[in-house]
């Protein structure tokens, strides 16, 4: 049988990147890493994926997949073993519409509240508390979005580290604090304890560092 | 013990057809109740509480929301009839891929076509053109998008021909003109009996997006 050839194109600090080795990882996929900078992406990344120049993009015995739930969901149906999604279809649809629920809202909102300031901010940090309750609601008492191991739900909402290290950067106070949301800071803390997903998340100084130079310079002086 | 599916919907929605194509190329039967989504029923508000929109699916008391996942939803539970994903992975994640494009760029560029005039509608209309040719080259000469047979792909896009009347006619131009085969493509799929019977009138929708730009007070 031929070797089985898996790359994943990516950028160390991306949380969608983070997504598919996170997957990988927890199947056990051995794979090779391509760092992309995307100032000066590569011809590979360009050739693999045309539509939307983006990483990450897995690209699996010369074939390419883009997109990160495309990717995730691919990645689930090719190595079986330590299924990310349930197998029951109402359960696959949850997490599938909460996924979607943290792309579309979310991730906007976290976007935004690092650019913004004064009451602009205020509204967006509202705004996100409001979506982190929403999605208390949805993981309740279990250890895991996904029940006692990672799932699908899980690796999405690893923006919500970006977010964090994001807003320490800025020196902002933490949307996500244990009072206000004890739920969902108990369930990221249960994250960055997870054997895999720890493997996956970049060290807090470098993380901090990239932030601070992202973010510092894109508002006034407060 | 029979199935109890209940559709929400709104008769001119997009999203809303893909539902309605989906459980027809399944052979199911349900009730579609129309909303008012000027003046939203308790049980929309309910089934959908984070969105508030339609469609939603209520399967067995039990809601879906957000039309693709709803249409996976449908495919997996009945995946004895007319599959509507592929069986291979790396097609799936394709089919998926264009599902996802569709969604994220098709609804806008359409929409903003009927709300603009002058320069910015042109400029509109180029960018709606560009897109269709984009999505000709991936259907290249295939009956389908999903090969030989009506899939995923052609469920997320079919809805859309119901509303180009209005593009056109608000518009101004001809999508034949610059994308013919999509169009051939759309009416092969109004052959289908799923297709025809769950789009809208193009008249109809062409009446309702003519209330919408008096509402947003585009004349």
């Amino acid at each position: 049988m031929a070797e089985e050839e898996v790359k994943l194109f990516g950028t160390w600090a991306s949380p969608f990147s983070r997504r598919i080795e996170v997957a990988l990882k927890l199947k056990g996929v051995k794979y090779e890493y391509i760092e992309e900078n995307l100032t000066n992406k590569s011809p590979a990344l360009l050739n693999y994926n045309p539509v939307h120049k983006q990483i990450p993009v897995l690209v699996h015995n010369g074939k390419p997949v883009a997109e990160s739930f495309v990717i995730m969901e691919y990645v689930d149906e090719t190595w079986k073993h330590n299924p990310i999604l349930p197998t029951d279809p109402y359960e696959r649809a949850m997490a599938r519409f909460w996924a979607k629920y943290i792309d579309d809202k979310l991730w906007p909102a976290a976007k935004k509240v690092v650019v913004t300031k004064g009451e602009e901010q205020k509204g967006v940090i509202d705004e996100i508390q409001q979506q982190m309750k929403i999605l208390e609601g949805e993981l309740k008492e279990k250890k895991f979005f996904g029940g006692e191991s990672l799932g699908f739900l899980d690796i999405a909402a690893n923006i919500i580290i970006w977010l964090v290290v994001a807003q320490e950067a800025l020196g902002m106070d933490q949307i996500l604090n244990e009072e206000k949301l004890p739920v969902l800071h108990g369930w990221l803390q249960r994250l960055l304890d997870d054997a895999v997903f720890k493997e996956c998340v970049p060290p807090k100084e470098r993380h901090l560092d990239f932030s601070k130079v992202k973010f510092g310079s894109s508002i006034a002086s407060k | 013990m029979a199935d109890e599916i209940i559709l929400l919907d709104f008769l001119p929605s997009i999203f809303g057809m893909r539902i309605r194509v989906a459980l027809a190329e399944k052979g199911l039967k349900y009730e579609y109740r129309e909303q008012d989504l000027w003046n939203k029923s308790p049980l929309l508000l309910e089934m959908n509480p984070v969105h508030k929109k339609i469609p939603v699916l209520i399967h067995n008391g039990k809601p879906i929301c957000e039309s693709t996942i709803i249409v996976q939803y449908i495919d997996e539970v009945w995946k004895d009839k007319s599959p509507l994903l592929p069986a291979d992975p790396y097609e799936r994640a394709q089919a998926r891929f264009w599902a996802d494009y569709i969604d994220k760029k098709l609804y806008d560029l359409g929409k903003k076509i009927t709300l603009t005039k002058g320069e910015e509608q042109d400029t509109r209309k180029r960018e709606f053109l560009e897109f269709l040719k984009l999505l000709e080259g991936e259907l290249g000469d295939k009956p389908f998008f999903g090969g030989e047979n009506f899939g995923f792909v052609d469920v997320s896009l079919v809805a859309f021909s119901s509303r180009f009347y209005a593009y056109e006619s608000f518009g101004n131009f001809s999508i034949e003109a610059e994308c013919p085969k999509l169009i051939a493509w759309t009416k092969r799929c109004m052959e289908r009996e799923s297709v025809s019977s769950s789009l809208l009138d193009p008249q109809k929708v062409h009446d309702f997006v003519a209330g919408m730009r008096r509402r947003y007070g585009v004349e």
